[in-house]
């Protein structure tokens, strides 16, 4: 269909791309300046410290990986089969939880569980007989990132498993097949093809994780490149050996991505899951047992630190907290650039939408243009580029002309909008698609475009679509310590980057106050997005 | 409420699509209804997109009244179009939606409300100004739709099945509440619909469009007369016996 050529939606994508260009070219341009000016430094930088370090990461990220999604694959079989299990759809809840709480606060809820004064460290203490070190280092950052992947791996795998048929299940007990055959002929087959998917995504979340090594790594032994970057940056002071490092971790990134395309996976993640119930299974009492014994184990490793925030933080003096003015700082100033970061991740994923469905439109039955690619994968891309690579790049390049920290501000609003936006964009895309499918033709014979049809088409139909989107970015910066690391101060503080100075000055009660807070922020937003993005308009 | 019909041309036009290639060399009457008819695929509906420009030719020119408005907005054309369905909008009352067809920003006048409120009494909708479309009938969609045409006042009216997903009877409602508003308003329609009597009803002329061109043009009783064209005797055959 041909319609306008000078249609203002397209120019908004235009806009946005541009926008995007800017903050990541701008991250590109400060690497590349630093590395031209001081050639020397950037490769003496490439010493055995640095490949020490990418070996960390690729191995740290490799154990994750293997530990949360094999585990996954009993406990997400344990709950297909038992569609009646108690308090099934609580624990799948449950287990929706860690996507949406941020990384420095479950990184607190096992160290108050597993750490060196956790709640375990007596029990811990007497098996390993001595006094209990703490969880610091590889076992750590392994079970951080499993406390994380292994729920997430669970339910995209029961999704998967989901996609059998009930005829078949039918078929299967008809003919007698127990557990083994079952799992052989049924499950695994439905498992395995999402299970490139699955462990690329996981892989992908290890390498590029940041908060969790930083708080739960212990020194030079176990650090990645990401928290080597900022520790270049902001302790060192050597902008050389950030650009060698920065590099590395994009091209290791781009490797990723591209393997994980190949595999066709799903990378922005997903929040939601239908559970649809099913009962054609009949299961021995030794596998009953067998089953539920996994499903409990998951549970309580996955429960255990949630619990353990909850509990330390209500032992924290909340009240002498809630009356600290730097406190209260940190909360506007979250809530501040949070709201103002979700706002623009909203305004950019719906300009690149609406560039995209109007370009594909236009073209009819024609190739896409390099424009439309650009605004249907343009925000997946910005996933090679982590917050602390962006940051870091931004960081080189302003450090001689302007005061870094006076920067922090717009470093956290831009890098989180952008770093949001393929969830924001899957949020809004499908909605906005279908109504512009049915409202394509009338509008362009009624000259309904432009402003007016923002306002008396669009925004009846997308307001949902975007509060969901909202209210999901929202949380995504809220949680957010990886730009804040870098370009926070005295001046400009979050409520995540408060955090991580209380932990870092042994204020542990005060910390596990500000998780508790955080945390129930974050998960309050991610509910009101669930919610949101549920319930049909009409 | 003056609307007088143009007639609509298409000179010597070629249009592509993937793989399917139609070409058109016709004139409408104006003032008068034309029948298009024609097997599924054949190019009825890519007729009537060209005509309202939600399709631009490759070559040749289209005319309406004389004047050439190939290229121009589907808005800025003299042409007003019922699809089958999603003629409204389902979050917009009825009143809207009509209005929508004064202003596109819905910034009407008192003039404008009232020439809405007559419409809507003509299409027999009075009453129901402030209902949403998913609280109408399938029939009284299209009656709003029909609403809007009035509103509107192009003069040439372009209509894709619109009574397609209607029962017999409503169907039969609907065709004699199109030809009265067309004998007030006089508006050239170019009417695209699989049944036969349908055209029989409304239609003076007929076209049968056939693999992307119009093989057969003429007035309506001579399609349905013994000496009918054979290829539009064929389609309907099962009719005839």
């Amino acid at each position: 269909m041909q319609l306008s050529r000078r249609d203002p939606r397209i120019a908004a994508g235009i806009l946005a791309l541009a926008a995007i260009g800017i903050l990541i070219g701008g991250a590109f341009l400060g690497l590349g300046v630093e590395a031209w000016r001081n050639p020397e430094g950037a490769y003496a930088a490439f010493d055995s410290y640095l490949f020490r370090v990418a070996r960390f990461t690729l191995w740290q990220a490799l154990l994750s990986t293997l530990l949360s999604v094999a585990p996954a694959i009993l406990v997400a079989r344990a709950l297909s089969r038992h569609p009646e299990f108690p308090g099934r759809q609580l624990i799948l809840r449950l287990f929706a939880v860690p996507l949406a709480l941020p990384a420095i606060v479950a990184a607190l809820g096992i160290l108050s569980l597993y750490g060196r004064a956790g709640y375990f460290a007596g029990a811990l203490g007497g098996l390993s007989g001595g006094s209990w070190p703490g969880i610091y280092g590889l076992s750590g950052i392994l079970v951080a990132h499993v406390f994380f992947n292994l729920p997430l791996a669970t339910r995209l795998l029961l999704e998967a498993l989901q996609t059998v048929p009930g005829d078949q299940w039918r078929l299967a007990s008809q003919l007698g097949m127990g557990a083994r055959a079952s799992f052989r002929l049924i499950e695994w087959p439905a498992m395995r093809a999402a299970l490139p998917g699955i462990a690329g995504l996981v892989f992908m979340l290890c390498v590029t994780s940041f908060t969790i090594v930083l708080t739960l790594g212990g020194g030079p032994a176990a650090t990645t490149l990401e928290v080597a970057i900022y520790q270049a940056l902001r302790f060192d002071f050597d902008p050389a050996r950030a650009v060698s490092l920065t590099l590395l971790q994009i091209a290791l990134t781009a490797v990723v991505v591209l393997a994980l395309m190949r595999l066709g996976a799903n990378t922005a993640g997903e929040a939601n899951l239908s559970v649809t119930r099913r009962s054609f299974i009949s299961a021995r009492p030794v596998e009953k047992s067998f089953n539920a014994a996994i499903i409990l184990i998951a549970l309580a490793f996955v429960g255990g630190p949630m619990i353990a925030t909850v509990a330390s933080g209500l032992e924290a003096d909340l009240a002498r907290l809630a009356g600290e003015a730097s406190v209260r700082r940190a909360t506007f100033t979250s809530i501040v650039l949070a709201s103002l970061s979700a706002t623009l991740a909203c305004a950019l994923s719906l300009s690149l939408v609406m560039a995209r469905r109007a370009l594909a439109v236009s073209r009819g039955a024609g190739e896409a243009s390099l424009l439309e690619r650009f605004t249907d994968t343009g925000a997946g891309f910005v996933l090679v580029v982590p917050p602390v690579v962006v940051g870091a790049g931004w960081f080189v390049l302003v450090r001689q002309s302007i005061d870094v920290f006076a920067l922090a501000p717009f470093m956290v609003i831009a890098v989180n909008a952008v770093m949001a936006m393929p969830f924001a964009v899957r949020a809004i895309r499908p909605a906005h698609d279908a109504a512009a499918e049915r409202h394509e033709r009338i509008c362009a014979q009624l000259g309904i475009g432009g402003w007016n049809r923002l306002r008396l088409i669009d925004w009846p139909v997308l307001r949902r679509p975007l509060a969901t989107a909202f209210a999901f970015a929202m949380a995504l910066s809220l949680g957010d310590l990886g730009v804040i690391a870098l370009f926070g101060s005295d001046a400009v503080q979050t409520l995540p980057y408060l955090l991580l100075s209380r932990m870092g000055s042994y204020r542990t009660a005060d910390a596990a106050g500000l998780a508790l807070l955080l945390g129930l922020l974050c998960l309050a937003l991610t509910m009101i997005a669930d919610r949101l993005g549920k319930e049909r308009p009409r | 409420m003056t609307t007088t019909g143009e007639a609509v041309r298409l000179d010597r036009v070629v249009f592509s699509y993937a793989d399917t290639m139609v070409r058109f060399d016709v004139t409408f009457d104006e003032g008068k209804v034309t029948a298009i008819m024609g097997p599924s695929g054949a190019g009825k509906s890519t007729l009537l997109n060209l005509v309202a420009g939600f399709e631009q030719p490759r070559e040749g020119r289209i005319l309406v009244g004389g004047k050439d408005v190939t290229g121009s907005d589907p808005s800025s054309r003299p042409v007003s179009m019922v699809f089958q369905e999603n003629n409204l909008f389902g979050h917009l009352d009825v009143a809207k939606n009509v209005g929508l067809g004064r202003s596109p920003a819905l910034r009407l006048t008192a003039a404008d409300r009232s020439d809405v409120d007559d419409a809507l009494a003509r299409v027999g909708l009075g009453g129901m100004a402030n209902r949403l479309p998913r609280e109408l009938s399938g029939g009284e969609r299209q009656r709003v739709a029909l609403a809007r045409v009035l509103v509107r006042d192009r003069p040439v009216l372009l209509l894709d099945e619109p009574f397609a997903s209607l029962g017999p009877a409503l169907r039969d409602d609907m065709l004699e509440l199109l030809m009265s508003v067309q004998a007030e308003r006089g508006m050239t329609v170019l009417f695209v619909t699989h049944q036969p009597e349908d055209a029989r009803k409304v239609a003076e002329n007929m076209v049968f469009v056939e693999a992307g061109t119009i093989s057969a043009n003429g007035k309506t009783t001579d399609f349905f007369g013994d000496s009918g064209p054979e290829a539009f005797r064929r389609y309907i055959g099962s009719e005839r016996g």
